[in-house]
């Protein structure tokens, strides 16, 4: 399998604007402190960590919705690193992502059909209604929703007018992040199903970043576990959940609640 | 098959259909257009015009039986007709100039807001700068440079009240711009362009229409008071401001002159901001 990620000592750092001084520029809060790794094309990914952890900033630097500030990412061969956005955005609809909020991820001003239509006509794809009625179909949505507003939708339904909205590109990359942590768990269950099947189906490469563990085991075959912004821990997911090796991975292991309680408690 | 499923509405007809319930609005929107209606049609139905002198009724009274129902003023013009034509100035005067300040206003301030960092800094400095400067002044600099007239009155009413609209929709744009879907926006290629007109402006009309809405009362009042100074409209060409102005002039004497336009123009007040309200209450986000 040829690599469509290889990122090597990747670094990230944000100005801190809550130290800001009265003059001259804030202190730069390092995010990500040299992270070195590779995602082979049709894998799926898991990404996970604490809170702050830097795994979002992670994920958006691999789409280049950030710029890295040392380190370099390449994509299929290609140097996206400091790429300016002017030469990223023929290749965005290469690489998509889905947002953790389906509440704030759809314009509430437009009909789905105009927020699936959005990058499609940017990227002078095709964007006529017989193309959103075959995504809308793909998420399992029915046809009549292309007129509706987002308000008028579940939280469930938004979200996968997120996934459309994404895979109506038919990128390679696919990043997800903490896509389902704001779904109840029925519909947490049936949004990993459709993403599992599309991603099977189109053969895209996904990174699904969620600090969820039990999600991480059920979908992905890799698992990236990340603390303070470095790599503790890269192995195929069985080594991971069945021999852990760093002492964080066996904390979050510890933490995940078991569906069955302890008989004796009872 | 019948399809049963209701038509969709988008949060902004939603709102509108908030805004028809209320009755004190709708009534005002009536009564304006009523009003905005006889202004702009009602001096075709005279058979002479506002600048015409009528010399056997000079300063006459109210007679609804003469060709001069409320009566001339003391050059034998006819009130009524004067008034009308003075609603003309005043309203368009208005209404073209809240929707140029609102115009440059939204378009300054969500770029602003959605450009963050220095360029935001940047604008709003100058924002900053010109409201410390005195606006009875600048419209005086103003009606030297363009030779004084509609134009410089215009520019000046335009020039001092864009800048509040560009605060308000600054701060939306500021909140709105780390909304995700700006960022999905982003991650589908969308130059910052069309991102502020598509899915930054577009979210802002909420506060756009209720601040407008304010808006136009306050353009009407400031041209009605440069007017009343002598620095906006100049007589022979009649707006409530300076009609105002003769009338407190004859106060004393003949109270007519003053009570016409006034109670016009309060009207119009009265009907703007019962519609400001209306609408504030439709489409304020906080309610929902």
């Amino acid at each position: 399998m040829a690599e469509l990620y290889t990122v090597s000592d990747l670094h990230l750092s944000l100005p801190d604007m809550t130290r800001k001084p009265l003059l001259g520029a804030a202190p730069r809060l390092e995010i990500l402190k040299g992270l070195s790794f590779t995602i082979p094309s049709g894998e799926i990914l898991g990404i996970v960590g604490g809170s702050g952890s830097g795994k979002s900033t992670l994920g958006r630097a691999l789409i280049r919705l950030l710029e890295p500030t040392a380190g370099s990412i390449s994509f299929a061969g290609l140097d996206i690193t400091h790429l300016p956005e002017s030469r990223l955005r023929p290749l965005r609809c290469r690489f998509q992502m889905i947002f953790q909020d389906p509440m704030s991820s759809l314009n509430p001003r437009q009909q789905v059909a105009q927020i699936i239509a959005g990058p499609l006509g940017v990227q002078g794809l095709d964007h006529s209604p017989a193309r959103i009625a075959d995504a809308l179909d793909q998420v399992g949505l029915p046809r009549s929703f292309a007129q509706r507003y987002p308000h008028e939708l579940s939280g469930g339904q938004r979200q996968r007018i997120g996934i459309a909205r994404a895979i109506a590109l038919k990128p390679e990359f696919i990043l997800a992040d903490e896509i389902v942590s704001g779904l109840d768990v029925s519909s947490q269950a049936q949004i990993l199903n459709l993403l599992a099947g599309l991603v099977k189906d189109l053969g895209m490469t996904l990174a699904f970043i969620s600090h969820d563990l039990s999600v991480i085991r059920r979908l992905c075959t890799r698992v990236l576990v990340l603390q303070h912004g470095r790599i503790v821990e890269n192995a195929a997911t069985e080594q991971v959940f069945n021999y852990p090796q760093a002492e964080y991975t066996r904390e979050l292991l510890g933490s995940i609640p078991l569906p069955d309680p302890d008989q004796a408690w009872l | 098959m019948v399809d049963i499923t209701p038509r969709s509405l988008s949060t902004f007809q939603l709102q509108l259909r908030r805004f028809a319930q209320n009755r004190l609005a709708m009534i005002s929107v009536a009564l304006l257009a009523l009003i905005a209606a006889s202004c702009f049609f009602g001096p075709f139905a005279f058979p002479f015009t506002g600048e015409d002198a009528d010399f056997d009724f000079i300063g006459a009274p109210i007679d609804l039986a003469s060709p001069h129902p409320f009566g001339t003023d003391d050059f034998g013009r006819d009130l009524l007709l004067r008034v009308l034509e003075g609603g003309r100035i005043s309203l368009a005067i208005g209404f073209l100039g809240a929707i140029t300040a609102g115009f440059i206003g939204v378009l300054y301030g969500a770029v602003a807001g959605y450009a963050g960092g220095r360029t935001d800094r940047l604008m709003m400095r100058m924002v900053e700068i010109l409201y410390g400067f005195p606006y009875v002044i600048l419209v005086i600099l103003l009606s030297l440079l363009f030779g004084g007239g509609n134009v410089a009155l215009f520019a000046a009413i335009v020039f001092t009240l864009w800048l509040t609209p560009a605060v308000i929709v600054r701060a939306q744009a500021q909140s709105l711009s780390k909304r995700e879907f700006v960022e999905a926006a982003r991650a589908g290629g969308m130059t910052p362009w069309q991102i502020v007109l598509e899915h930054i402006v577009p979210n802002c009309a909420s506060v756009v229409i209720v601040y407008g809405s304010l808006l136009v009362p306050e353009v009407i009042l400031s041209e009605s008071f440069l007017s009343f100074l002598g620095i906006g409209i100049k007589e022979p060409q009649a707006s409530w401001g300076n009609l105002i102005q003769t009338g407190t002039a004859a106060m004393d004497t003949d109270l007519r002159l003053l009570l016409l336009p006034g109670i016009l123009l309060a009207l119009v007040l009265f009907c703007l901001n019962f519609i400001a309200d209306g609408l504030r209450d439709a489409f304020d986000p906080n309610d929902r």
